[in-house]
C-alpha cells in the first residue's frame, strides 16, 4: 500500500493526467536471472499504476539489441522506452530529434537535486535539455581477490596493485594464475582503463579520456600504466577463458588470484554463496586510488505522436527515479542507486565501500560517457591484440594508443 | 586411357533414365563395401559427436555439468531442462519458455517458405527456359546479392518497408524472407531446370502448351528433389532467423521463437544454464529436423522418375 | 570433356538453343510478368541496397545513416586498420580450406551414399542435422570439444597418450583451423544433399557404358560424372562462397575474434563497426570492399556463363 501511495504521489507530480491505462512497450537487454528479476520490479511498479508493461527483452547485450532498437525508431514504430548505457551512445538520436525531451519531468521531480553523482544527469543532458532517465550505477574500478588462493600460496592478500604484483610470483609458484582475464576485447580494455585511473591518477586519466590529450598518453604517468599492463599480461598467462564470468569463476574456486572487473562480478560471488571479507576481497581502484567511474543504464523515450502515450512515457520516467523503485530495482540487480537519499535493503561490505565512495564524491564520469563507441571499439581492438601478442611491447601499444586518442572526437 | 567416345551415343539415346540409380549392387562383404561403410561410420561419428554432447548435457543437472566431463553420460537423467526450456525459462519478465513464440514462428514460416519457393522456382524456370532480354543481368545482380551479409541491409530495408507502409507487419517480414531467399534458390532451380532434357520442352511447345502449363505439368513433377533441397534451405533459414524476425516485427507478442531462444542462451551476465541452453537449441531444431526426415523419400527420387511420367 | 559436352549437354545445349530461342520467346510476355518479383528484388533491394550502402560509405554516419560527406576518409582508416588486414588474411586461409574441404567431403559423402547403401536416410540426416541447429549453442559445444581441459585433448590424454596437445582455439597461429573444424561440420551436409540430388539425376547407362569401356569407379567419377555435374557444382560453389564471405556467427560463437584479433573476419569487422562502434560509415566502407571483391570474381564468371552462349 505504501508503495502505491508513493507511486501515486509521483504520478501526481507529473500531473500529465494519465487517467486511463496505457500499454507501454519497453525494450532492454536484461535477460539473465538477476537482471530479469530486477526488470520484473520495474514492471510490477508500473503495472501498479494501472498501466501495462509490455516487455521487449532482447538478450545479447547492446550490440545485439541496439540495431533492433534503432531499426524500430527509423521504421517509425518505436518502443515507448528503451535501455541504453547513458553517455554518448544516444547522442545522434537526440540530435536527430527522435527522442523525447524530459526536462519538464526532471524539473517537476527535482532530478537536479536528487541525482547523485550529478554527472549522471549531465550524461542525459544535451543543450540544457534532459533526454534520459538514469536508473542505476555500475562501476568498473574493482579488483576481486580470492582469499583461498592467497592462503594456498602462503602470502597475505594484497591491498594494492604494487603488493599484488609483488606477490604474483608466489602464486605462480603455487600453480595459481595471479590474474584471471577473459579473452574478449572489452575485458582487456576495461581492465586497462581501471589500471590507468588507479595508477596514473584522476588528473591524467581525465586529460586522456575527457580532453583527448595524446601527449599525456606518452607522458610518464601513463608509461607506468602501460608497463604495469604488460606485467599483468604475464600474470594472466596459463588461464584461457572467454567470458568474464568464467574468469570470475576461476577466482571463486581459487585457481586464479584476482580479477579486475566491474561491480557486476559481485553477483557471481553471491550466486556461488561466497561472502565478502572471508571468501573474497574487493579493492576499489585497485587499492591505489579509490575512485569509481559511474557508468550504468538509462531509459530513453522515443518521440511519440499519441498524447496518451507521451503522458504515460513521462509518468514512467518519473516512476523509474522514485525512491521505492530505485531500492527494489537496484537491490535485485546488484547495482547502486542513482540517488543518495535511499537505503538499499541488503548491503555487503563491498557494496558499502561503493556507496561510501559515491557519497564522498570520489567519482569520475564513465569512459563511455567521455569516449565515443567508435573510439572504444578501436581501443578494444588494440588492447586485445596487445594482450594476445607476447612480442608486442608496452612502448608499441602506448604509441598506438596515443594515435587513437589523438584522432578521437 | 579408355576411349570415352563410345559412351556418348548410349547416353544421348537413353534420356528416359528408367534404370535404377547408383552403381551396381555389391557383394555383401567386399573390401570396397567395408571401406564405404567404414568411412561413413567414422564420418558419422564426427558429425554426431556434438549432438551426443548436447543430448547428454541437456539431461544432466547443473552440478554434474560443472564437474566438467562433457562426454560422460548423465549419472542421473533429468528432463527438467527440457521442461524448463519449453515452458518455464524466463525472457525478461515473461517466464513461459520457448512455447511463447512457437506459433508466431509457424505463422512466419509457412507463408515465407511457400511464397519464396514458388517465386524462386518460377524465376529459375523463366531464367532457364524463357530467357528474355536482360534476364541474365537481373540474375547476375541476384547472384551478387547472395554474397551480401544481410545485416548490412538492415537499415535500407527498414526504410523501404516504412515507405511501403509495411514496417512492423507480418507481410513485410514475409517479403523480406522471400527477397533474401531468392538468390540461392533461384540459382538452385535455374541450374537444375537447365539440365532437364530440351526435347521435353520442345515437344510440349509443339503441343501448344504455354508458360504455366509446361511449368506445372512437366517441369514441377520432374523436379521434386530440388524442391526438397529448396524446402530444406528455406525452412532452416527462416525457422532459425532471429534478426529479421525481431527487427521487422514491431510487437513482442508476435516475435518468433528464436527471440526466446536467443534470450535463453545468449544472456550476457549471470550463470549460464548449459543444460537448458542445449535443450532449447535441440527443441528449436526439431522443426527443421522433422522436415529433413519427412522429405527423405521425395528426395531420393531422381529426375528419371519424373521424366517417365512426363 | 567431350563426353560431358555430348553426353550431358545440360548447360551447353540449353545454351546453344537459347541462341535460337530469344526471337521466339521474346514474344512471350508471360515470362516477363512472372519475373516481375525477381526484377523488383534484384533492382530495388539488392541493387538499391548496394548503391545505398556504397553512398553512405562516403559519409561519417555513426549510429544513424546521415549524409555528412567525408570523402574517402572511411576507406583510409579501413586500410590502415590492422584488424581489417588480419581479417582479410584469415578469410583467405579459411576460404581456401573451406572451399576445398567442403567440396571434397561433400562430394565423397554424396558418392558414398549413392552406392546403394543400407541406412542411407540415417546417414544423410546425421550429416545434415548440424545445418538445422542454431550456431549460438553448437558453437559453444565445439568450444567445449576443442577446449583442452574438457574435450578431445582431455580424452586422448586419458587414454594414455599424455603428450597429446590439441588446443586450436587458444593458439593464434592455428585458430582459423579450429574454426574450420566446426565450419565444415556445419556446412558440408547441405552441399552433400545438393550433390546427392545431382548424382541421382545421372543416367545409370553412363555407369554401364563406363564399365563396358573398362573405366574404374574412381576414374568414372572424375572423368565423367563430375564434368556432367557442372551446374550442381556451380550451385555449390556459390553457396559455399557466400557462406565464406558472410562468415560471422561461427567466429562470434567460438572465439569472438580471439585470441586477440587473430580470428577476426571481414563480416565481423563490418558488424562490430556498425553496431558495436556505432560507426555505420566504417562498416559500409568495409562491406563495399567486400562487395567489390565479389563483383570482381563474379562478373568474369557471369560473362563466361552467359557471354559464352552466344557463340554456341
Amino acid at each position: 500500500m505504501k508503495l502505491t501511495t508513493k507511486l501515486l504521489a509521483a504520478t501526481a507530480i507529473v500531473g500529465a493526467g494519465a487517467a486511463h491505462a496505457t500499454d507501454l512497450e519497453v525494450m532492454h537487454w536484461w535477460t539473465s536471472g538477476g537482471e530479469a528479476n530486477a526488470v520484473s520490479k520495474l514492471a510490477e511498479a508500473w503495472d501498479a499504476t494501472g498501466n501495462k508493461w509490455i516487455d521487449g527483452a532482447i538478450a545479447g547485450g547492446g550490440d545485439t539489441a541496439r540495431p533492433i532498437m534503432v531499426s524500430r525508431i527509423i521504421g517509425g514504430d518505436p518502443p515507448a522506452a528503451f535501455q541504453f548505457n547513458h553517455g554518448r551512445q544516444a547522442e545522434e538520436l537526440i540530435q536527430a530529434g527522435l527522442l523525447m525531451d524530459l526536462t519538464d519531468v526532471a524539473e517537476a521531480n527535482h532530478w537536479k537535486d536528487i541525482v547523485n553523482p550529478p554527472s549522471l544527469l549531465d550524461a542525459c543532458t544535451v543543450d540544457g535539455k534532459v533526454y534520459c532517465a538514469p536508473i542505476n550505477i555500475h562501476s568498473w574500478q574493482w579488483m576481486w581477490l580470492s582469499d583461498a588462493a592467497y592462503a594456498k600460496a602462503g602470502v597475505p592478500v594484497p591491498t594494492n596493485w604494487e603488493e599484488f604484483a609483488a606477490t604474483a610470483p608466489a602464486l605462480q609458484a603455487a600453480g595459481i594464475t595471479p590474474l584471471a582475464m577473459g579473452g574478449q576485447s572489452w575485458q582487456q580494455n576495461g581492465a586497462f582503463g581501471v589500471m590507468a585511473l588507479a595508477l596514473a591518477g584522476q588528473d591524467a586519466w581525465l586529460k586522456v579520456n575527457k580532453d583527448k590529450d595524446a601527449t599525456v598518453v606518452m607522458g610518464p604517468e601513463y608509461t607506468k600504466v602501460f608497463e604495469a599492463f604488460g606485467a599483468a599480461r604475464e600474470f594472466s598467462a596459463g588461464l584461457n577463458v572467454q567470458d568474464w564470468n568464467q574468469a570470475t569463476a576461476a577466482v571463486i574456486d581459487g585457481t586464479a588470484g584476482a580479477q579486475i572487473m566491474g561491480d557486476w562480478a559481485q553477483g557471481e560471488f553471491a550466486m556461488a554463496g561466497k561472502v565478502a571479507g572471508t571468501d573474497y576481497e574487493c579493492l576499489p581502484g585497485l587499492g591505489d586510488a579509490a575512485i569509481l567511474d559511474t557508468g550504468g543504464d538509462a531509459f530513453y523515450f522515443p518521440v511519440n505522436s499519441d498524447p496518451a502515450i507521451t503522458a504515460a512515457q513521462k509518468e514512467l520516467a518519473a516512476l523509474l527515479l522514485s525512491p521505492a523503485v530505485q531500492v527494489s530495482f537496484n537491490s535485485a540487480k546488484g547495482s547502486l542507486p542513482i540517488r543518495g537519499d535511499v537505503d538499499l535493503t541488503t548491503v555487503n561490505e563491498c557494496t558499502q565501500k561503493g556507496l561510501d565512495l559515491l557519497a564522498a564524491g570520489k567519482v569520475v564520469p564513465a569512459g563511455t560517457e567521455l569516449l565515443s563507441p567508435d573510439t572504444v571499439t578501436q581501443l578494444n581492438d588494440l588492447m586485445t591484440e596487445f594482450w594476445s601478442t607476447p612480442t608486442m611491447t608496452p612502448a608499441e601499444v602506448q604509441k598506438q594508443y596515443a594515435d587513437i586518442i589523438a584522432s578521437a572526437t | 586411357m579408355a576411349n570415352p567416345g563410345t559412351l556418348a551415343p548410349a547416353v544421348a539415346a537413353n534420356r528416359d533414365m528408367s534404370g535404377p540409380r547408383g552403381a551396381k549392387p555389391k557383394r555383401a562383404f567386399s573390401r570396397a563395401n567395408i571401406i564405404v561403410y567404414g568411412t561413413l561410420i567414422v564420418v558419422a561419428i564426427y558429425y554426431a559427436l556434438p549432438l551426443y554432447v548436447m543430448i547428454v548435457t541437456s539431461l544432466k543437472g547443473m552440478p554434474e555439468i560443472r564437474m566438467g566431463n562433457i562426454f560422460s553420460p548423465p549419472m542421473e537423467i533429468t528432463f527438467e531442462p527440457w521442461v524448463k526450456a519449453w515452458s518455464q525459462a524466463c525472457t525478461g519478465i515473461n517466464c513461459d519458455g520457448l512455447s511463447r513464440g512457437f506459433w508466431n514462428s509457424v505463422n512466419i514460416l509457412i507463408p515465407s517458405v511457400l511464397i519464396s519457393i514458388a517465386v524462386a522456382s518460377v524465376n529459375g524456370y523463366a531464367l532457364s527456359m524463357w530467357k528474355f532480354k536482360g534476364s541474365e543481368l537481373f540474375f547476375t545482380i541476384l547472384m551478387i546479392g547472395a554474397f551480401i551479409p544481410y545485416q548490412i541491409m538492415l537499415y535500407p530495408i527498414v526504410i523501404l518497408l516504412r515507405e511501403a507502409g509495411l514496417y512492423g507487419s507480418l507481410t513485410g517480414l514475409v517479403l523480406v524472407h522471400v527477397a533474401f531467399g531468392m538468390p540461392i534458390n533461384t540459382l538452385l532451380f535455374r541450374n537444375y531446370f537447365s539440365s532437364i532434357p530440351e526435347e521435353l520442352f520442345k515437344a510440349a511447345r509443339v503441343d501448344g502448351a504455354g508458360f504455366w502449363a509446361i511449368f506445372f505439368r512437366i517441369i514441377m513433377p520432374m523436379s521434386l528433389p530440388i524442391f526438397v533441397v529448396a524446402l530444406i534451405i528455406q525452412v532452416t533459414g527462416i525457422w532459425n532467423d532471429f534478426l529479421f524476425g525481431v527487427t521487422y516485427i514491431s510487437s513482442p507478442d508476435r516475435y518468433p521463437m528464436t527471440v526466446q531462444l536467443n534470450n535463453i542462451v545468449n544472456s550476457v551476465q549471470g550463470v549460464k544454464e548449459y543444460n537448458v541452453n542445449m535443450a532449447a537449441t535441440l527443441l528449436t531444431g526439431l522443426v527443421p529436423l522433422v522436415i529433413y526426415f519427412a522429405s527423405g523419400k521425395l528426395f531420393v527420387r531422381g529426375i528419371a522418375a519424373g521424366a517417365v511420367k512426363g | 570433356m567431350t563426353i560431358a559436352e555430348q553426353g550431358r549437354p545440360a548447360q551447353g545445349r540449353s545454351a546453344a538453343s537459347s541462341g535460337k530461342r530469344p526471337s521466339r520467346l521474346f514474344r512471350n510476355p508471360m515470362s516477363k510478368i512472372a519475373s516481375i518479383p525477381m526484377i523488383f528484388t534484384a533492382v530495388v533491394i539488392f541493387l538499391g541496397g548496394t548503391v545505398w550502402t556504397v553512398i553512405y560509405s562516403f559519409t561519417s554516419s555513426g549510429l544513424l545513416p546521415r549524409l555528412n560527406w567525408v570523402g574517402l576518409a572511411q576507406y583510409d582508416r579501413l586500410w590502415t586498420s590492422r584488424k581489417w588486414i588480419v581479417s582479410i588474411e584469415n578469410l583467405g586461409i579459411y576460404g581456401i580450406c573451406s572451399l576445398i574441404g567442403t567440396l571434397l567431403i561433400a562430394f565423397t559423402l554424396a558418392a558414398l551414399l549413392d552406392r546403394k547403401i543400407r541406412g542411407e536416410d540415417t546417414f544423410r540426416t546425421i550429416f545434415l542435422y548440424p545445418f538445422a541447429l542454431s550456431f549460438i549453442v553448437t558453437g559453444l559445444v565445439w568450444q567445449w570439444i576443442l577446449n583442452p581441459e574438457l574435450g578431445l585433448q582431455h580424452i586422448v590424454r586419458g587414454l594414455g597418450w599424455t603428450t597429446f596437445n590439441f588446443d586450436p582455439l587458444n593458439n593464434p597461429s592455428i585458430v582459423m583451423y579450429g574454426l574450420l573444424i566446426a565450419g565444415l561440420w556445419q556446412g558440408t551436409g547441405l552441399i552433400m544433399c545438393i550433390m546427392l540430388a545431382g548424382l541421382r539425376g545421372i543416367d545409370e547407362d553412363i555407369w554401364k557404358a563406363a564399365r563396358v569401356d573398362g573405366i574404374g569407379t574412381v576414374k568414372t567419377y572424375i572423368r565423367i560424372i563430375i564434368p556432367m555435374m557442372r551446374p550442381v557444382f556451380v550451385t555449390s560453389l556459390v553457396l559455399i562462397g557466400a557462406g565464406i564471405v558472410k562468415l560471422y556467427d561461427l567466429v562470434v560463437a567460438q572465439t569472438s575474434g580471439g585470441p586477440g584479433i587473430s580470428s577476426e573476419v571481414p563480416a565481423k569487422y563490418v558488424m562490430t563497426a556498425m553496431f558495436g562502434g556505432q560507426n555505420l560509415g566504417q562498416g559500409f566502407a568495409a562491406s563495399t570492399m567486400m562487395l567489390v571483391t565479389v563483383v570482381i570474381i563474379l562478373i568474369p564468371w557471369a560473362y563466361l556463363e552467359f557471354g559464352g552462349k552466344k557463340r554456341g
